[in-house]
């Protein structure tokens, strides 16, 4: 049996006195080696990282004006000054002007959704959560199709995003005091919750389509079916900052989402201040979706996705998961965009319709399991 | 700046924190005094005074809804008391940090929950999370491989928690407690889902780590267990302590009886002289082959006030 002695961290020298310096001696050394899951982490944030690289590049060249992967990289190369050469006018302009800021779009669109779903799904503690799902993007886009339908400038470019952010705020808060109670969540009151949230959201959009002329109810009803066809570098800018801000902080908290799986009451027996994390969290979470639906309209089920692929790989520890939705999350995103733009070219399938479409089948197996290891719903 | 303000409410942040220092044999590490706790609208607690020594094993036992949780979640400053106050290492317990309080109490709750899948391993670590960044951090790995051979869960490690049966998933639980290596252990029936074996391994530890210097208290269901290895018993029963003190004192057929509505008859063990407490039981007749029926447990007088 062991001792389990108590270390001692007195300030005097400890190592005069044999009797305290043997015990600590005496443990067993560690059995687990965690080196695996480490080894693991690192090779999926590589091909991660690596076909992320790929397909941008991919992105970038294909399409209805095709320019060869040497001249992208020449292109981006002159750019930056490193060397390369400039591409005769029309590829550059295609290139910097619409295809480029496409492609950089898709992946803080497609960052942002990956990482607000594996953030809320611990929050939640409800592998279900996701953005889309319980109406947090529809709350958003309330917001977004507000500022589109009522002409609203008051903050120029931004003005978009940050409706999108304030709309999708007060639906995560909303969404978060209506689906728990006893310090936990539902699946059933989170989803039907959603439900609700979402038939609000879009009779609210229907409203403002209602009041719109017709030029802005194009402009919504294309933006709504989610797509990055719009892409400009204006746009990139406007959602920059509240995906970089969301993303840049949310792996900080990674430990505490892990600790925060114990329950909220265990999470603050190891010195979570939960409250606190909760708030944060929930504002980053409505940080990342109205970034991603200010520009793209709803795109649905990546943050549900991914999140979930990552974890059957990796296992359901933070410190990866975070990070890793947010780069898996521009990967399908990524892939996703190429595959809309070329799939039916010269035409383009909405992205928001293509995600639902791979997505949903998801979604629906998710539920199963799910259902079928509780063994039931009550 | 506001974005630099918006930066720092959404960043983690660590307030500079006291490492607890050890406490010497028998100093008080947290008490009760005058503490009263409604839920409810209902008095849990009424004017229940305990205090919690270093290197003791206190039990508290009683009869279902006697207040036994709720005084351990007060202890573990979960509960704000309408009255009365609680202390942790001399101070009120509402003045700690979380984090500064994640240092000095462990506490292991009724039921393990888990909303992801963990390996078993990673569970037990996290309990080693209040001292990152300290300097204490450099045991993390020893206490984690203490604390799951004390539990005997080194076997199934690496298994995901979701996988494992309620007895074992409540010794990784326990596990996970013994690695905060805190000076104050709050258990909350530990040994519910345990078979015999497993209880006694967990009340052993405890005694190890009463032995160790530890406060320990333990909330049971089972007296014979409370009498064998704690050294002072508290009795709770309507929201009151009714009886405090060793086993051997304070277990009494009348007091016992009274406070479980149930008759009991109290005798020392033949060998060890350990007080023995057993409901008082009709000897075996009508079919003297099968075992003898216990007292009917679950009778409606059970859910009066």
């Amino acid at each position: 049996m062991t001792a389990l002695p108590e270390a001692p961290t007195t300030p005097e020298p400890p190592a005069t006195d044999p009797s305290t310096t043997k015990a600590p001696a005496a443990e067993p050394p560690a059995t687990e080696p965690p080196a695996p899951r480490r080894g693991r982490s690192a090779v999926l944030t590589l091909s991660l990282l690596a076909a992320l690289l790929l397909l941008s590049l991919l992105s970038a060249g294909i399409g209805a004006y095709e320019i060869p992967l040497g001249d992208v990289l020449a292109s981006v190369q002159h750019r930056i000054g490193l060397g390369g050469h400039a591409l005769d006018r029309t590829a550059e302009s295609v290139l910097w002007n619409i295809r480029l800021p496409r492609v950089v779009l898709a992946v803080l669109v497609g960052a942002s959704l990956g990482c607000a779903g594996a953030l809320m799904q611990g929050v939640f503690g409800n592998p279900l959560a996701e953005p889309g799902v319980i109406g947090i993007s529809a709350g958003a886009a309330v917001g977004a199709v507000g500022a589109i339908a009522l002409g609203l400038t008051f903050l120029g470019n931004w003005t978009v995003t940050v409706c999108a952010f304030v709309a999708g705020l007060a639906t995560v808060l909303l969404v978060y005091a209506m689906s728990r109670s006893g310090g936990r969540t539902e699946v059933v009151t989170l989803i039907l919750t959603g439900i609700a949230v979402n038939a609000f959201a879009g009779a609210l959009i229907g409203l403002f389509l209602f009041f719109a002329d017709n030029a802005q109810i194009t402009q919504i009803t294309f933006w709504q079916l989610g797509s990055l066809a719009q892409a400009t570098w204006p746009k990139v800018l406007a959602v920059l900052p509240c995906a970089l801000l969301g993303l840049a902080v949310a792996p900080f908290h990674s430990r505490r989402l892990d600790l925060l799986a114990l329950g909220e009451r265990p999470a603050r027996h190891l010195g979570v201040d939960v409250e606190r994390l909760r708030v944060a969290l929930i504002l980053v979470v409505a940080l990342l979706t109205a970034a991603a639906v200010a520009v793209a309209g709803i795109i649905t089920f990546v943050g549900l996705l991914v999140p979930h692929l990552l974890r059957m790989a990796n296992g359901p520890g933070h410190r990866f998961l975070v990070p890793g939705s947010a780069l898996g999350g521009a990967v399908v995103l990524a892939a996703g965009d190429l595959a809309a733009r070329t799939v039916a070219a010269p035409a383009e399938l909405p992205l928001g319709v293509l995600t639902a479409l791979l997505g949903s089948p998801f979604f629906f197996w998710l539920l199963r399991r799910t259902r079928r290891r509780q063994g039931g719903w009550a | 700046m506001t974005s630099a303000v918006l930066l720092r409410r959404l960043l983690p942040h660590r307030r500079a924190r006291t490492l607890p220092s050890p406490a010497a044999p028998g100093e008080l590490v947290a008490k009760a005094v005058g503490l009263r706790v409604a839920l409810g609208g209902r008095a849990v607690l009424d004017g229940v005074g305990i205090g919690v020594r270093a290197g003791e094993v206190l039990a508290l036992v009683g009869p279902n809804g006697a207040g036994k949780s709720t005084l351990l979640a007060a202890l573990a400053a979960d509960l704000a008391p309408s009255a009365g106050e609680v202390r942790i290492g001399g101070r009120p317990a509402g003045d700690w940090s979380a984090g500064e309080l994640a240092l000095r109490r462990a506490v292991l709750p009724q039921a393990a929950a888990l909303t992801f899948p963990f390996p078993v391993a990673e569970v037990v670590r996290m309990g080693r999370a209040p001292w990152a960044g300290t300097e204490r951090e450099d045991e993390d790995e020893a206490a984690v491989a203490a604390a799951m051979a004390a539990t005997e869960v080194e076997a199934f490690a690496g298994r995901p928690f979701s996988a494992l049966s309620g007895g074992e998933r409540a010794r990784v639980a326990l596990a996970r407690v013994l690695a905060q290596r805190t000076g104050l252990l709050l258990l909350d029936e530990p040994t519910a889902a345990l078979d015999l074996r497993h209880q006694e391994l967990v009340l052993r530890v405890c005694r190890e780590r009463a032995a160790a210097g530890d406060a320990v208290v333990v909330v049971l269901h089972d007296l014979g267990l409370a009498a064998a290895h704690a050294d002072r018993v508290a009795v709770l029963h309507g929201g009151r302590i009714e009886a405090a003190g060793p086993p051997s004192e304070v277990f009494d057929a009348h007091v016992l009886s009274r406070v479980y509505r149930q008759p009991v008859e109290v005798f020392p063990h033949p060998r060890t002289g350990v007080p023995l407490v057993v409901p008082v039981r009709p000897g075996p007749h009508r079919r003297p082959a099968s075992p003898p029926l216990p007292e009917r447990d679950n009778s409606p007088s059970l859910t009066g006030p």
